[in-house]
């Protein structure tokens, strides 16, 4: 017997008709009670936080809507250490100074300012608002930098303000926050001192952690201060007025703002979704839902598919192979990282390697868009020329080894993060070294943070690091390698990069500053105390509607201040 | 009755206790923690912040506070998130997911249920085949690809339509869930027809079933009393545990879908190292699994008198 004839019922058309139709039937009480289900589901997602919802661009509400990365985790500028948070306060705050369309330095609060040996002064505008009229005073700076300063508020941008007199000493705990260098000498005139002389403070000014707090509001907010739209109050040129967490942020134009001719035309700006989806932020571009997303080289394809107009800017941050020079490490041999520096070219690992056509080849620790004294650095102190030669490398490479009496060198540890991009430099590094050396390298591919902590201990020999600028001026890299500087992780330390850095600090005359950053780029090459790799770039997309947005490699990564709605010709 | 659900009960704390407790020291020998940041700190802005955290304590004394605070439902602050408290956090944004998660399960038994009865009906037929092949796509491809694709989709639909039919992410409205539960809950959806198929087959052959037939009882009488009631048992078992993983599981359609839901949270948080809300969201749905698998096995004794609950 088959097995469908054990089975009467199957073979059975009439059975399954009518039960075929009784199933239908079914189908139909499950569609209704599912609507009935959505129906109630959707009263209640109201509640829970929904999604703003509009196009791109609005005209007759003078709008656009916009994807935030990530969720700023508050927006307290004093504490403030990521990007998401500097992208929403550049739009919500402003400081003494400020930055105009072309990344310029221009005049925010202070109306003008004077930098001198041992301090500064600023004067402040009187018509600066805070967006519930009360008038920007120069306490409010003071409150600011010395609740910044004060151990207990533990900023972890404390270190920008230290050039302020007794800033550090403070912050370590070892000094009353009452004898920092700043003094209101009335509501509109700002008096700071120095620790030393510092040239570059007026760039400083203009970073978020130098961003006024009033006090009395401060203290209104019962700890709260920056935890949600009200318990914030704005200078800025625009004000934040919902905040869903996670979900959404509304930012509308501030009509208390003093310069609100030159900056924040929109009457509102809706960040409607926050996610770091790349893919969904396309999608979202694609369908006229937000005005602008950035794109990896895999989706340059699409794009041009599209006729999009594509973008591109430098992110400001460098990247970098980093040694690590304690004691103990192989990489301290001068010749061993000789070796390494000659059998390896950037140009291949950003044009043959990652592709990313927004990238430029690594040269120097000091990014090709950095101004010198009165154009580009690189162009006033060009890095040095340099070309792949194994035979050298090989043979520096044998120095090393009778220098460090081995027979052979053991497998070396590349600590990578786990970003696409960063195991594939890794890789590539790992067979290059291999293929020209001889030389093993085991890839430790850690998150973010591991990877952080690994560095701090020092657990690796080289790492794959990088760094972003805080401020507009060389110095933001040009201090890295000092032997006091935390962020130096592999250790380098020699007196002459040490003397070069305190005159790139303390140094008036622009010239002679600028001489010594070309110098330490010449002793970073020379010492190999980095290898270069690329200097990051983003390919982005703008609505065509949307003229005046700008992606930044200082401040904010994306800025809208001065971004306006075309009308169109009709 | 009482005296099982309150055995179980005990059982749960039990397992919520030891999901903590792992959870716990595993996250603490991690290299790093939640102050690790990419701007490097001086070593007394980090003992500040240690010791405002209560992070210079020894790892038994945190973790005895911490089992004090969790005694009390208090999870403390999120790190990162300095100013909001992980039962807000949990509170605000765990409704998200259960609503999405809620209609995924509905969108999941009802097609799991129709499909799989559909298919044991038109066994070896047109209808057969083509929804076990949809089911093996539904079963294998994984829910990145079918949300990244259910995405693009509803960007050429829009794009088509020339209006927006659905839109494309998001959050706050009907229209918003549709696809994301959908997408969410596919993979139950076809786990479940393949159980409902195999569970429609051996009761069609079964002795009652002929007998029923023989009689001369109304077809579909036979097949709602006989063959879907005795059918839908193993679909009920497995719907509890469906029920968390899914509300629990959805961090990438959440992601994907730019929705303000608890999963975005606790992927993050581990990789942020943050430990407050590590440690609360990991025992909120541990608590919440362990709820709903004593849920359905109590719910299970009701549907089927043969299953008694008085152990």
């Amino acid at each position: 017997m088959s097995e469908s004839s054990l089975n009467p019922v199957s073979r059975d058309d009439g059975f399954v008709r009518s039960v075929g139709g009784q199933l239908a039937k079914f189908a139909a009480y499950a569609m209704v009670g599912l609507a009935l289900v959505i129906y109630l589901l959707s009263l209640v997602a109201g509640e829970a936080g929904s999604t703003i919802s509009g196009n791109a661009i609005d005209y007759e509400n003078n709008a656009i809507t916009i994807a935030l990365r990530e969720e700023p985790p508050q927006l307290d500028a004093n504490r403030a250490t990521d990007a998401s948070s500097n992208v929403v306060l550049a739009h919500v705050m402003e400081g003494l100074l400020g930055y105009d369309i072309d990344a310029q330095l221009v005049p925010g609060v202070a109306e003008r300012y004077e930098i001198r040996e041992d301090g500064a002064t600023f004067w402040l505008r009187e018509d600066a608002l805070w967006s519930d009229g009360m008038q920007v005073t120069a306490r409010d700076f003071v409150f600011s930098w010395k609740r910044t300063l004060d151990p207990e508020t533990a900023s972890q941008y404390a270190f920008i303000l230290y050039p302020i007199k007794n800033a550090e000493a403070i912050n370590r705990g070892e000094l009353p926050v009452a004898t920092l260098g700043v003094r209101a000498a009335s509501d509109r005139i700002l008096e700071v001192d120095f620790e030393r002389p510092t040239p570059y403070f007026d760039k400083l000014v203009a970073y978020l952690t130098y961003f006024p707090v009033r006090e009395d509001f401060y203290n209104s907010t019962n700890g709260r201060y920056g935890a949600d739209a009200d318990m914030l109050v704005y200078n800025g040129a625009y004000v934040l007025t919902d905040w869903v967490h996670g979900s959404t942020m509304r930012w509308v134009k501030n009509d208390k703002y003093w310069n609100r001719e030159n900056k924040g035309f929109l009457d509102e700006i809706r960040t409607a979704y926050i996610t770091q989806d790349i893919n969904a932020k396309l999608n979202l571009f694609k369908d006229g839902q937000i005005v602008d997303t950035h794109l990896l080289s895999p989706m340059l394809p699409t794009a041009m598919e599209q006729r999009w107009q594509i973008d591109r800017s430098m992110d400001g941050s460098v990247f970098y192979l980093e040694f690590n020079h304690r004691d103990d490490r192989i990489t301290r041999n001068k010749n061993f990282r000789r070796a390494l520096q000659l059998a390896q070219d950037p140009n291949e690992l950003v044009y043959k390697v990652l592709k990313e056509p927004s990238y430029l080849p690594g040269v120097s620790l000091f990014p090709a868009w950095l101004a010198g004294v009165s154009e580009s650095f690189q162009k006033e102190y060009p890095p040095v020329q340099h070309q792949i030669n194994v035979e050298k490398a090989r043979e520096h490479l044998e120095l090393a080894r009778q220098e460090l009496g081995i027979e052979e060198f053991p497998p070396l540890i590349m600590l990578a993060g786990d970003t696409p991009i960063g195991l594939l430099s890794a890789e590539y590094y790992q067979q290059l070294f291999r293929k020209h050396l001889g030389l093993e390298f085991l890839i430790d591919v850690q998150i973010f943070k591991q990877r952080l902590e690994k560095m701090r201990r020092g657990d690796f020999d080289v790492v794959l690091s990088g760094w972003g600028p805080d401020y507009n001026d060389v110095l933001t890299y040009g201090d890295l390698f000092s032997s006091w500087n935390l962020q130096n992780r592999g250790r380098y330390s020699s007196q002459e990069m040490d003397a070069l850095i305190r005159i790139a600090q303390s140094e008036l005359d622009p010239q002679k500053r600028m001489d010594a950053f070309g110098d330490i780029q010449h002793l970073l090459y020379e010492d190999v105390v980095i290898l270069p790799m690329y200097e990051r770039g983003i390919s982005f997309v703008v609505d065509p509607r949307l003229k005046g947005f700008r992606r930044r490699s200082v401040g904010p990564e994306v800025d809208y201040n001065y971004a306006y709605i075309e009308q169109s010709s009709d | 009755m009482w005296l099982y659900i309150l055995k179980r009960a005990l059982q749960g704390i039990i397992t919520v206790w030891f999901i903590a407790t792992a959870t716990f020291f595993a996250m603490h020998n991690v290299p790093g923690d939640p102050l690790t940041n990419d701007r490097a700190m001086t070593e007394t802005t980090r003992a500040n912040l240690e010791s405002k955290y209560g992070l210079d304590q020894p790892i038994t004394t945190q973790y005895l506070i911490f089992l004090r605070n969790l005694s009390r439902g208090d999870f403390g602050i999120s790190f990162v998130q300095e100013n909001r408290e992980v039962n807000d956090i949990i509170r605000e944004h765990f409704p998200v997911s259960a609503i999405l998660g809620v209609l995924a399960v509905v969108f999941a038994a009802i097609g799991g249920v129709l499909f799989g009865a559909l298919t044991a009906l038109y066994r070896n037929r047109l209808p057969d085949y083509l929804i076990m092949f949809l089911v093996i796509l539904g079963i294998s491809v994984p829910s990145f690809v079918v949300a990244a694709l259910g995405q693009l989709s509803l960007v050429s639909l829009n794009t088509l339509m020339g209006f927006t039919v659905l839109p494309v992410a998001g959050w706050g409205t009907v229209m918003h869930m549709l696809v994301p539960a959908l997408v969410l809950g596919l993979s139950t959806m076809a786990y479940l027809t393949r159980l409902m198929r195999s569970s429609m087959l051996e009761v069609t052959s079964s002795d009652y079933v002929r007998t029923a037939k023989s009689k001369g009882v109304p077809p579909t009488r036979i097949f709602t009393r006989h063959q879907l009631r005795n059918a839908i048992l193993p679909v009920v078992t497995v719907l509890g545990p469906a029920i968390a993983a899914i509300t629990t599981g959805g961090f990438v359609v959440e992601l994907v879908f730019a929705i303000p839901g608890l999963g975005r949270y606790f992927v993050e948080a581990v990789q942020q190292l943050d430990y407050t809300v590590i440690m609360g969201t990991t025992v909120f749905y541990g608590a919440f699994l362990v709820f709903m698998v004593i849920l359905v096995d109590v719910v299970y004794g009701f549907i089927d008198p043969r299953v008694r609950l008085d152990l």
